[in-house]
């Protein structure tokens, strides 16, 4: 699954020129004693979306509300557009949200529901039949002007509270988990008409979501977040590869991490002793920590090779017997219990019908390459 | 379900139903009759419509339905008003102070002896016109108030219970879309909880209409209401009109009844964001 076009070709947050749309500064927000949002910075580019990613009760809800005026900071402030939106009520923010819920008006048609927010503006009313039915067009739901909610599937719903948050051409909109009431098949297909749709619009979207898949689809950047604070922002690619901590890389994904010490520490390479590997680890490339300090390093199971054979090198291998295996059609999960104990994932896709058998409780050697692990220090 | 129905539960049924509107339905047979006497059945000139006719001209009892109609219907839009706000912030507000106090004065009258409510609002009105001169005597006004004090109370929980079930993300959105939070009360919040004011009105209609404990204490010389004079009339013998009273009574709330719930369940479907599974 790869990033929206467009945004791949300009990465606004790597340019010092480009002005931030959105700007979050230091914005705190507790709850008596309990920080929900703890101390958190964030820019966000015009066009962009933006993933909040956490596990639930992190504070990314939290800090939706805020930008959407539902929650008062305790302290910092938020920017959109340079404009300073603390103090300022939901109702006159540039801002539409789209509610877990959809919260569609069940009184109200489904135009009704959509015109709604245009009547509040004192829109013309030509001019809100116009838009309305355009919008309605663009979300395919033309022929459904007329229905009451409760007479709409999951899909159909998602769409009208979508429809009715875009039809403002609001500068920002907030998506509380906008996929997470429908089931697997159309969530997928609903994700790629999302971000087609906002390629079409240019609105920038903030999207709040607990699954790590819809927002490696959906996003430009991801903000990781965990006990109120961001502890990673960047692209897809770079936060599944480039994790800065056990944390972010077990998060998203899943990783083997060994504990070592480092014992080798060269500008080019380092070399890490990991009694749980049972040998060394060897990575190309430098790291800044001190010498003997105790590092971790992170290894996707999908850069593991295993084979029945050892392999040539002694760093980056170790030898296990296989303890467990999924079968998951596209790709098996092997479990593999090393000779020091720990278990190892490993995962293999399944490119030929008839794979070479590595079976249950056979001995096999595990190895990758030296690019492959992440060497993590906190 | 296929079970069949047996013998026990048919008898059961019909024993409910005969304890429940036998003695309705003999009352309505009853105001057919032409004889005087309540309990004697006068075979050769019945049925007839003589009682009804009588009826029509009995001015007291005209009279004190009118003060009965408008009494209930002041009250009923009275105590939605007051059951609604006082709903509205006890089921929104977590905290503040006197919440306690709030909730427990306004569900007081459900569990108060209906004599104790009329003895203290009677007591109250006469201190109030010695202090202040108003309200003038005891009559329509007094009574009103009176019975706002406690149907608000049913209003109160009707609305509440309603409103706990309100997904507070409709106000949210209506706001996030634009709408100032009074507007949102009336073009969002206030539809959607319809149903459950009108069943607060229609309860709070009914309480006023058949009060009498409470009518009694705070009713003034020329103000008695329908239930007063029924029960006043009743102390001196039955009349046949009683009958005709009560059957048009009846008829009157059913007919209602069933149009309410009939409006009210198409209401609530279309209120109702749940699918059509």
């Amino acid at each position: 699954m790869g990033n929206p076009a467009g945004l791949v070709k300009a990465a606004p947050w790597k340019d010092p020129g480009v002005r931030p749309y959105v700007e979050i500064e230091h914005l705190t927000k507790s709850f008596g004693d309990f920080k929900a949002v703890d101390d958190v910075s964030l820019r966000i580019y015009k066009g962009e979306i933006f993933c909040l990613l956490g596990p639930s009760g992190c504070g990314k809800t939290t800090l939706l509300r805020m930008l959407g005026g539902f929650e008062t900071p305790t302290s910092g402030r938020i920017l959109i557009d340079g404009e300073d939106m603390t103090g300022v009520p939901p109702y006159e923010r540039p801002v539409n949200m789209m509610f877990q819920s959809y919260a569609l008006f069940p009184h109200m048609t489904v135009e009704q529901n959509v015109a709604f927010g245009l009547k509040q503006d004192r829109v013309p009313k030509v001019e809100i039949a116009e838009r309305v039915a355009a919008m309605l067009a663009l979300v395919k739901l033309d022929g459904l002007a007329r229905r009451k909610p409760h007479q709409l599937s999951g899909g159909q719903r998602q769409r009208v509270a979508l429809a009715r948050a875009l039809v403002k051409r609001p500068k920002l909109l907030l998506l509380d988990e906008p996929l997470g009431a429908l089931d697997k098949k159309l969530r997928e297909h609903t994700q790629f008409e999302l971000i087609s749709l906002q390629d079409q619009l240019g609105v920038t979207f903030v999207v709040v979501t607990h699954d790590q898949e819809e927002a490696m689809t959906l996003a430009g950047r991801i903000g990781v977040m965990n006990h109120g604070e961001i502890v990673q922002a960047g692209t897809p690619t770079e936060i599944y590869e480039f994790p800065t901590s056990r944390y972010v890389a077990d998060f998203i994904g899943s990783v083997n991490i060994f504990e070592g010490k480092l014992v080798e520490d060269e500008p080019e390479y380092v070399r890490i002793r990991s009694d749980e590997l049972g040998g060394t680890i060897y990575v190309s490339h430098g790291i800044s920590a001190a010498p003997e300090a105790t590092v971790w390093a992170a290894v996707r199971p999908e850069k593991i090779f295993m084979s029945t054979s050892a392999p040539a090198s002694a760093d980056n291998a170790a030898h296990g017997v296989v303890q467990d295996i999924a079968y998951l059609g596209d790709l098996s999960i092997y479990r593999v219990k090393l000779d020091s104990g720990k278990v190892v994932r490993v995962t293999r896709p399944n490119t030929t019908r008839h794979a070479e058998s590595i079976t249950w409780d056979q001995p096999v050697f595990l190895s990758w390459d030296a690019t492959s692990p992440v060497v993590l220090t906190t | 379900m296929n079970a069949r129905r047996s013998f026990f539960v048919l008898t059961a049924l019909a024993f409910g139903f005969a304890f429940l509107y036998l003695p309705i339905l003999s009352m309505v047979v009853f105001s057919f009759n032409a004889s005087k006497l309540v309990t004697v059945w006068d075979a050769a000139n019945s049925p007839t419509l003589k009682w009804y006719r009588a009826l029509l001209d009995n001015e007291e009892i005209l009279g004190a339905a009118w003060i009965s109609l408008k009494v209930g219907v002041i009250n009923a839009c009275g105590a939605v008003i007051l059951g609604t706000l006082a709903g509205f912030g006890l089921a929104r507000f977590r905290r503040f102070r006197g919440r306690f106090t709030l909730s427990a004065m306004t569900t007081a009258p459900l569990v108060m002896p209906e004599v104790i409510t009329g003895l203290s609002l009677l007591l109250l009105f006469v201190a109030l016109e010695q202090a202040i001169g108003w309200p003038a005597g005891r009559g329509v006004t007094t009574m009103t108030i009176a019975h706002m004090t406690f149907s608000m109370a049913y209003v109160t929980v009707v609305v509440q219970s309603r409103l706990s079930s309100f997904d507070i993300s409709l106000e949210e959105a209506a706001m996030d879309l634009g709408a100032p939070p009074v507007k949102v009360f009336f073009v969002i919040t206030l539809p959607i909880i319809f149903p459950a004011i009108l069943a607060g009105w229609l309860l709070a209609f009914t309480l006023s209409w058949d009060d009498l404990v409470i009518s009694s204490f705070t009713s003034g010389p020329a103000s008695s209401t329908l239930p007063m004079v029924v029960f006043s009339k009743v102390r001196l013998g039955v009349s046949p009109e009683i009958n005709v009273l009560a059957t048009l009574t009846i008829t009157v709330v059913t007919t209602m009844i069933v149009g309410a719930s009939l409006w009210m369940a198409r209401l609530e479907k279309a209120a109702s964001g749940a699918p059509e599974t």
